[in-house]
């Protein structure tokens, strides 16, 4: 068991082709800490350097308090998880998870004794026997996870592990992975490209974008504080919504010219953006404006009723808004709906997309 | 099936019987040759069934009369040509797929370079450059050696392709799942490259089998030896002499002898060969 | 978010030990003769092989310039392309028939590959068993026709045994290629034509045909390389390239200069023309398989 910790780590590839911009991140021992972004955000070269697979261009990735860049992937004491898994197809499951151990040179009788234990967890025993083209999609999952825990390392590793699964299979699987982690007490770094699954598993999330880190908290805690407009439009389903503002000094401007009440938020002069999530507002019956909330007219483009909750698709000052409501929405495409922001649950970004208030 | 014609199904099996018998009669024609007595292969036409001498002309082929052939029994120039077939299809297998190991999992200067240094290779067959290769053979003392026979053909572009291409289908993934299960180039070559080539291996063995069996030229001058040739070379000296005391019976005996080992071995091997031809030559 | 380059193990030194044995081979037995062949090709000797003295592109002037150089190119070009097509054309026609019976399959494809193995000496060989006048019980069947079929003294007849002969060796390989070619042609498109009111014929001019068309030019391709360089010992063992010179093709003259005259300036000379001949047609290969690609 160990903590990790990431100082300063670049990668550049060539000369100038900058993948990782100067990472910090520390992971306490036994956390299981999520990164998560669009692709091309350089949160799989990280996870790679991690591994020892990707050279380090800059800082220092240090394992358990040692510093582990120059080691190779089989000295770092690290266990991974591959997004196509990744298994030796001419291998059966027994030996697919026996591997890495005989390489290590552990006798026989351990390894076995390992092997059967971590099947016995994943429930793997009456497929030992088999190869990896005789399993089914879930079935291989569960042998790389097996492979991962023989070793008994002191990080996992996980390279979008879930992606190749059907989206039942990977709702199961991501329950299943999360008590694994917690009762192995192995310290994890995770890697997915939807927030879903971040926001479920992690104990630390962590929002790359273009090669930096956005932002690192709890997940509820980004969610409910976005540092920027990327975070809050990648974390949450539907994501924030964002409108556009200028200032005239006694009230709000959108986009499109159209002027709305004041909110008590400190716009500045040069605009900004003002989001709210769409579960976040009341529907409003009357003309009644609300001291310190935002008072919004959508023109509705259309609605979606999914069960126990409808969205509203609208546009506002010429931009797009979705708004969840609770059953199903009386309003109709073509209607226009009065939602009113409570002041509280309003998020103030700069134009540069950095967050303002607190 | 489109149309369930009976008629042209009966007519389908006609024309490929009738391809079956221009395919195989001169192998069979020459089978019943070696069965017959002398006299009845000098006189034609001959009989379309074997014919009673079957041990006898094969006896005496391979082992009545030693030195039927400049003095060399025919088992010594099977031998000759096994040990030339076996060593150009193992070793080109084996320089070739660590060449490719080496092109496809290593970075390192020049890597390029050597790649096409071994692919312009592809469009020299040896009948191109015979002289010149024949003088070093000659300066390097080769001639009448198995080295000799081996050595230069086993040095093609083909088979270093074929692994090349093989190999990059194979998920980077599991290249980096083996490093972190602890494996070095050694172990990852052995445990995983090697039984996942296994198809391949196969089927450029029998190619490369074939190959060195069926060689003509190179064999007809790196050796000056009877003792050396290959069985195709040894037929041919047969049948070079004068007409008169050319036993043909016997003639007939060895070419069955010099084709039934690798049409064997295509036969037997047929899954993996017909998977590999098609492959390589993409 | 894999990353698109090919991952790698970090050695420095062991790719150039895996890479020596090949190269060390590739190097002595392909670059240094080629080069002399090449050096050689721009020299004469005199008949002694004491003085040897530079001729530019003498060798290659007097070589095209032989009427038994022209006429050796031209009986390759005869010899290649009758070769070329009657193994193509047949090994089509039992591969579109093999493709039809949906019973005995395998067993076709068994006794139809033999031929593969047989060394082209041998093949030359077997057809001169047959066909050789003095005991070849085909022979004597076509001269008990009256027919005056001999040839090894008739330069013809030369030309079709050894064309026979290196045909039906190569039907082998073509009839692979074709079946796995038809087996490529999705069977969609050919119930659409059907369904489009193509009879048989038609579909497999208009539909089929067209759809093997990379097929037969990758094997047009190969098969021109196989009459021009592995026949040699089909020429050698059969006809030895006569009747006169009937049989004698580039290889063959290569050979025969070379090793038998002791040409040696104008051998060189051939086997350069030779390599351009086979680079030339390697290129051609290449753009077709460029081509292929972009058929999908």
């Amino acid at each position: 068991m160990a903590s990790v910790e990431l100082t300063d780590v670049r990668k550049v590839y060539g000369s100038s082709v900058e993948a990782v911009k100067g990472v910090n991140i520390a992971i306490e021992d036994g956390a299981l800490c999520v990164l998560v972004g669009p692709s091309g955000c350089g949160k799989s070269t990280l996870l790679r350097m991690i591994a020892g697979l990707e050279s380090i261009t800059g800082g220092t990735v240090r394992i358990d308090d040692r510093t582990v860049n120059d080691l190779g992937p089989a000295e770092r004491d690290i266990a991974m998880v591959f997004q196509n898994y990744a298994l030796y197809p001419h291998m059966k499951v027994y030996d697919n998870m026996a591997y890495g151990l005989r390489n290590r040179g552990m006798p026989k009788d351990q390894i076995d004794k390992r092997v059967r234990e971590a099947a016995q967890t994943l429930e793997l025993t009456h497929l030992l026997d088999r190869r990896p083209r005789e399993l089914s999609g879930g079935q291989r999952q569960r042998v790389a996870m097996g492979r991962a825990i023989v070793r008994n390392p002191k990080v996992f590793l996980f390279d979008e592990p879930l992606s190749n699964l059907d989206a039942k299979l990977r709702g199961q699987m991501r329950v299943e992975i999360k008590n694994l982690q917690r009762q192995l007490g192995v310290t994890s770094v995770y890697v997915t490209h939807d927030q879903l699954e971040a926001m479920t598993l992690a104990d630390i999330l962590v929002v790359m974008n273009a090669g930096a880190v956005e932002q690192i908290g709890a997940p509820l805690d980004i969610y409910e504080k976005p540092a920027s407009t990327f975070v809050a439009s990648f974390i949450g389903a539907p994501p924030m919504n964002l409108v556009h503002v200028t200032s005239d000094g006694n009230g709000l401007i959108l986009n499109d010219g159209t002027k709305i009440g004041a909110t008590g938020l400190a716009v500045p002069g040069e605009g900004a953006v003002i989001g709210f999530r769409p579960e976040d507002l009341e529907v409003a019956a009357d003309e009644k404006s609300h001291a310190g909330g935002l008072v919004l007219e959508l023109g509705i483009l259309g609605v979606e009723p999914v069960g126990a909750e409808s969205y509203v698709y609208g546009i506002v000052g010429g931009e797009r808004v979705v708004v969840r409501v609770a059953g199903r929405s009386a309003s109709q495409t073509g209607d226009s709906l009065r939602v009113i922001i409570p002041r509280e649950k309003l998020h103030l970004f700069g134009k540069d997309g950095k967050r303002l208030n607190d | 099936m489109i149309e369930n014609n009976p008629i042209g199904r009966f007519i389908a099996h006609f024309i490929l019987i009738l391809g079956i018998v221009i395919v195989a009669f001169p192998i069979y024609y020459t089978f019943v040759a070696s069965t017959q007595t002398l006299q009845e292969v000098m006189r034609p036409p001959l009989s379309l069934l074997p014919g009673a001498h079957f041990w006898e002309n094969y006896k005496a082929a391979l082992f009545g009369g030693v030195g039927r052939i400049g003095g060399v029994g025919v088992g010594r120039l099977l031998f000759n040509t096994l040990v030339m077939a076996l060593g150009i299809a193992i070793g080109k297998i084996v320089i070739s797929i660590l060449s490719a190991y080496a092109i496809v999992f290593f970075r390192f200067p020049g890597r390029m370079v050597f790649f096409w240094l071994i692919f312009i290779t592809l469009m020299l067959p040896v009948e191109v450059r015979i002289l010149p290769t024949y003088k070093i053979m000659v300066d390097l003392g080769l001639i009448d050696t198995y080295t000799g026979l081996i050595l230069p053909l086993m040095a093609s572009a083909t088979a270093t392709l074929l692994f090349r291409q093989f190999f990059m289908t194979i998920p980077g993934e599991l290249v980096e799942a083996a490093r972190v299960d602890g494996a070095g180039p050694w172990r990852f070559f052995k445990d995983i490259l090697l039984p996942l080539s296994k198809t391949n291996i196969a089927a450029l063995f029998v190619i490369l089998f074939i190959y060195g069996w069926t060689q003509y030229l190179w064999p007809l001058l790196m050796t000056n030896r009877n003792d050396m040739a290959t069985i195709v070379i040894g037929l041919r000296k047969m049948i070079s002499f004068a007409d008169a005391d050319t036993e043909w019976h016997l003639v007939m005996v060895t070419s069955i002898l010099a084709i039934v080992p690798p049409i064997l071995v295509v036969v037997l091997m047929q899954r993996w060969f017909v998977r590999g031809l098609v492959e390589t030559e993409k | 978010m894999a990353s698109s380059t090919r991952v790698t193990f970090p050695n420095k030194l062991l790719p150039y030990l895996l890479l020596a044995p090949q190269l060390a081979i590739t190097i002595i037995f392909f670059y240094w003769p080629a080069s002399q062949a090449i050096q050689q090709s721009v020299l004469r000797e005199d008949p002694f092989g004491l003085a040897t003295q530079f001729v530019g592109l003498g060798n290659f002037k007097r070589v095209l310039n032989d009427p038994n150089y022209l006429n050796s190119l031209q009986v390759t070009v005869v010899f290649s392309v009758a070769t070329a097509l009657i193994a193509m054309a047949l090994a089509l026609l039992l591969a579109v028939m093999a493709d039809k019976v949906v019973r005995g399959k395998g067993i076709y494809r068994t006794l139809l590959i033999w031929p593969y193995a047989v060394a082209p000496a041998i093949a030359g060989m077997l057809w001169l068993f047959l066909f050789n006048p003095s005991m070849g019980t085909l022979a004597y069947l076509i001269r008990s026709t009256g027919y005056n079929w001999d040839p090894l003294l008739d330069s013809g007849q030369a030309m079709v045994l050894v064309v026979a002969a290196a045909a039906w060796k190569q039907i082998s390989y073509n009839f692979l290629f074709f079946v796995a070619g038809l087996q490529s042609i999705p069977k969609s498109l050919i119930e659409a034509a059907a369904i489009d009111g193509a009879g048989e014929n038609k579909r497999f001019w208009t539909i089929i045909f067209p759809l093997l068309a990379p097929t037969t030019f990758f094997l047009l391709v190969v098969n021109t390389v196989y009459a021009f360089f592995d026949t040699f010992g089909i020429i050698h063992a059969v006809t030895g390239g006569g009747p006169g010179k009937a049989t004698e093709t580039l290889v063959y003259k290569v050979y025969n200069d070379g090793f038998v005259n002791l040409i040696l300036g104008d051998s060189a000379a051939q086997s350069v023309i030779l390599m351009v001949i086979v680079i030339a047609l390697t290129a051609i290969q290449f753009r077709y398989v460029e081509r292929k690609v972009h058929y999908g």
